[in-house]
């Protein structure tokens, strides 16, 4: 047990950097825009904040298992990941790039709460821009994976950004939401929502939530290696399916269901009984293969 | 925020490889970019830093590490959100190793 720890890099507690260098097959990595040929944020400046070389964001081009694969990865650690304007036009270049050169897949490493609000409209613009690239992208045939398992896990824009996606991977430590736990408790009050209830947080937007929800495609261990080993297994049983009205109708119709069976439930564990698991108070010790095992078993 | 500029006389690197960044612009972190300068005896600093106020502890920080490394014919640049001086000295360190190639 500790030894297999021991082994394990942490997705959650490396940088953008770390990630996308252990994702990609070694030495494949090269970046567009490094920091040394990019200038922070103006915007922040103008705040008198000090920028990120990157602005918190890497782009790049690599392989994973010999493929060809465009990476975006986000840096939680700089500004909770958010959006700003040089950030947002990174990650559109390069989406608008695979639509060009088509890769085997656009991997996107998204760590961010969304807009950068000291952007104001040029970052919202971003959002909206990456929103259309994303989709232009897929409809290319061109899969764009979500991989999600960082501290600021996908939440306001980023979190529809993620929803865009072909197909999400998601840790444990992995959230994914719209709006963010602070952001529901300061409008709505603290008998909504308890932000500083971290257990709750993750019960109603944590990876394992996420997973039994259906909402992610896989869940996997909170380590570098399981995040590249998944998302080469994701890429290889994937085909990126031509957009249709009957599939949009579908999926506003799956999400009409979810709405009049769930809506009116307070907290995951009633989600997950409703569901069909017998004891839903050990979902939240179950590790990784155990919660797969008890998935796939669910009455579907 | 404030903008800080220093020189320094230090013996010339060994080796110089591509640019060279460690660290995140993080809460109590710095990010460090090592590149190649003009001046083989000398380094040059320029740092934008949340914190005002700390240009004489930033000044004895770079001038001890400048004195003990060798880290002459570079120019860095540092974005700075609130880093201790031991970070700060951690973090040059870890740069100027991935300067010369990566060996801490």
């Amino acid at each position: 047990m500790i030894a297999s720890l021991a082994a394990r890099h942490s997705w959650f507690e490396a940088t953008a950097r770390a990630r996308v260098a252990g994702l990609l097959d070694p030495g494949s990595f090269s970046e567009i825009l490094p920091p040394a040929e990019s200038s922070p944020s103006p915007h922040l400046a103008l705040l008198d904040l000090p920028g990120a070389f990157d602005d918190g964001v890497v782009v790049c081009y690599g392989q994973l298992e010999k493929k060809p694969i465009f990476a975006i990865a986000q840096e939680g650690q700089f500004m909770g990941g958010s959006v700003g304007e040089i950030h947002g036009a990174k990650i559109v270049g390069m989406l608008r790039r695979a639509v060009k050169e088509k890769p085997a897949a656009v991997l996107f490493l998204i760590d961010s709460g969304g807009v950068r609000l000291h952007e104001a409209n040029a970052g919202l613009i971003a959002i909206s821009e990456i929103m259309r690239a994303v989709l232009d992208v897929r409809a290319a045939g061109v899969p764009v994976i979500a991989l999600v398992g960082g501290s600021c896990g996908a939440f306001g824009g980023m979190g529809i950004v993620a929803k865009l996606c072909s197909a999400i991977l998601i840790s444990e430590e992995g959230r994914l939401a719209l709006s963010g736990p602070e952001v529901i408790e300061t409008v709505a009050g603290v008998e909504e929502f308890d932000s500083k209830d971290r257990a709750l947080v993750w019960r109603v937007t944590g990876g394992k939530h996420r997973y039994l929800m259906g909402d992610c495609a896989m869940l996997v261990d909170d380590d570098i290696a399981a995040f590249r080993s998944g998302a080469a297994e994701f890429l290889a049983g994937w085909s990126e399916p031509a957009p249709s009205v009957a599939h949009l109708r579908a999926g506003q119709q799956a999400l009409e269901n979810r709405l009049a069976a769930y809506a009116s439930y307070r907290d995951g564990l009633q989600v997950w009984a409703a569901l069909g698991i017998a004891e839903p108070e050990s979902v939240p010790l179950l590790d990784r293969d155990a919660l797969v095992a008890l998935k796939e078993g669910l009455p579907t | 925020m404030e903008t800080l500029e220093f020189r320094f006389n230090s013996k010339p690197v060994p080796r110089v490889a591509d640019p060279a960044l460690c660290g995140v612009v993080g809460s109590g972190n710095l990010e460090i970019l090592v590149k190649p300068g003009i001046e083989p005896e000398a380094c040059r600093v320029r740092i934008k830093t949340s914190a005002r106020g700390f240009g004489e502890t930033w000044r004895a920080v770079l001038d001890s590490f400048a004195s003990s490394h060798p880290a002459g014919g570079t120019v860095i640049a540092i974005n700075d959100m609130g880093a201790t001086p031991a970070v700060v000295t951690l973090r040059l360190a870890q740069a100027l190793a991935e300067y010369q190639g990566g060996a801490l």
